[in-house]
């Protein structure tokens, strides 16, 4: 069992989501950042889908009542065990007592911890990821105590280092294809929206991204029709809207672009104030 | 059957978008069911997600699509001959809805802005014969076709943060009901005590897109009943199979 003894700015499980359920409303959330969080689960020969904690701008302190081995991957948060620093993208034995801990955070926004055999948190609808009214609770708090499991052998991964580019955090082109209503707009509106520099809002979270720079816009809304993670959306006030993992199934706003499966990866690792580009491939 | 001109777009690496014409329709609605149905029957191992709204239908690979256009032949194939395909029965749904003062925030409102009385508005509300479009916005969240037009009424120019669980809505030519607290700028006319979604149930949502709903008003008394039951697990909404 790992127990949570501060909880940190935004702290969720999460898994690769929850599918099969959108045609009842259901998002399918998962990790922000799937490049990252498959990462930590490799290097400690987890599945992909198993489940980790997904950590926001600050990490959370965990207390360990097992012995296991953990990977940290994502942005690094200078985390420690029993205060002495460790590395990101390295597996790391724990023993039953042992505290891990983050600090300044440098490069990236959302971390990510593995954990032998991934956290045995809630199933429910055939995921863990946490999501306000389909999981108990939405995110980690102090006092959580995170069911993991037993492991008897001592596999060691001393020698499993594998570099992670992390430059890609810094990736300043956020790749894009064309929404559905990407013909609709005029071509200086697409010209525009293809060269600007463009600033992440402080209204960003795993639902969405809003963007600062406005676009005019004379495109009304549409009739409520289907999103899905990365469609960036255009609103009659000319914001941009770029959909995340926790986005609802529909919406009524002209569906502009559509990010490149990567490119949410990327826009995961980033935050308020920060710049990109729209890339237009395919 | 009709067959109308529909358009396939591909939509990132691993979704189809289909589109019918642009208008909230029935016919237009029950020809995009009929798609998603026969799409779910014939190719669902290649497929993650199939969901519909009024007029369109997304289709979600497991796997990047390598070659986006004979996908789209497979499913204008699909199309094609879906009339030989029988769909599902459907199901008329019966839901309790107390229009009591104490939920209905903004009735007097609607009432006094419409020139009608409070009880006209509610029977044009509960006379009504809805049909379930898609479900969206939040988990739960019917989508109904079928509102009269005299109920017709904007939404709130500022969103409310907080509608309770329950609340019977209209904004524009909308009707429908929150499945949980949730911030929303509908207008307020009641409050149903049935659980619409409820993800620790095997089937966490009861109703389908293109079952009917009926809305049958009751008294307070009988809401405190009925949320009893629910909260007890023991409540079971009535409903009828219909003919599809």
């Amino acid at each position: 069992m790992v127990e949570i003894t501060k909880s940190g700015f935004y702290s969720t499980i999460q898994d690769l989501g929850r599918y099969g359920f959108q045609s009842i409303g259901v998002p399918s959330s998962g990790v922000m950042d799937i490049q990252s969080a498959n990462f930590a689960n490799l290097l400690i020969g987890n599945s992909e889908n198993d489940a980790v904690i997904e950590m926001t701008a600050t990490g959370s302190t965990l207390l360990f009542h097992v012995d296991t081995t953990i990977c940290i991957t994502g942005a690094d948060m200078s985390p420690l065990k029993n205060l002495v620093s460790l590395k990101n993208n390295t597996p790391t034995l724990i023993k039953s007592g042992d505290v891990i801990s983050f600090g300044k955070r440098s490069g990236g926004f959302r971390c990510y911890l593995a954990v032998l055999g991934g956290f045995k948190t809630e199933l429910v609808m055939n995921s863990r990821s946490m999501y306000n009214n389909v999981t108990a609770q939405h995110k980690l708090k102090k006092g959580d105590r995170l069911e993991v499991l037993k492991i008897n052998s001592d596999r060691s991964y001393k020698n499993a280092t594998l570099k992670f580019d992390t430059s890609l955090f810094n990736e300043n082109y956020i790749d894009v294809f064309k929404g559905p209503e990407f013909d609709l707009l005029s071509e200086s509106q697409q010209n525009l929206i293809c060269s600007n520099e463009f600033t992440i809002s402080d209204a960003n979270n795993r639902m969405a991204y809003q963007l600062i720079q406005k676009i005019s816009n004379e495109l009304d809304a549409i009739i409520t029709s289907l999103v899905l993670p990365g469609t960036v959306q255009l609103t009659p006030a000319g914001i941009l809207i770029v959909l995340m993992r926790d986005c609802q199934t529909t919406g009524g706003y002209p569906r502009v672009l559509q990010l490149k499966e990567s490119a949410i990866n990327i826009l995961a690792q980033k935050s308020t104030s920060q710049r990109f580009l729209f890339k237009l491939i395919g | 059957m009709t067959h109308y001109q529909l358009k396939y777009k591909s939509y990132g690496e691993r979704s189809i978008l289909i589109e019918w014409p642009s208008e909230i329709d029935k016919y237009i609605l029950h020809d995009v069911l009929i798609m998603k149905s026969c799409i779910q029957k014939n190719i669902s191992e290649s497929i993650l997600e199939v969901k519909n709204a009024y007029n369109s239908i997304l289709i979600s690979y497991v796997l990047a699509i390598d070659n986006v256009n004979s996908e789209i032949l497979v499913l204008k194939s699909l199309y094609l001959k879906k009339k030989y395909q029988n769909h599902d029965s459907k199901k008329l749904w019966k839901i309790p809805v107390c229009y009591d003062a104490e939920f209905a925030i903004d009735l007097e409102e609607i009432a006094s802005r419409k020139g009608y009385s409070k009880e006209d508005i509610i029977r044009l509300h509960f006379e009504g014969d809805y049909t379930v479009c898609f479900i969206g916005f939040l988990p739960g969240f019917l989508y109904l076709e079928g509102l009269n037009n005299a109920l017709h009424f904007p939404r709130r120019a500022t969103p409310r943060i907080a509608v309770e669980k329950g609340a019977v809505g209209i904004g524009n030519s909308q009707t429908g009901i929150y499945p949980n607290l949730s911030p929303g700028g509908w207008n307020i006319i009641g409050n149903s005590p049935v659980q619409f979604f409820d993800a620790s149930n095997a089937i966490p949502c009861f109703a389908n897109a293109g079952d009917k709903i009926q809305f049958i008003p009751i008294a307070s008394y009988e809401y405190q009943e009925i949320s009893f039951l629910v909260a007890n697990g023991t409540y079971k909404i009535e409903s009828e199979v219909i003919n599809g």
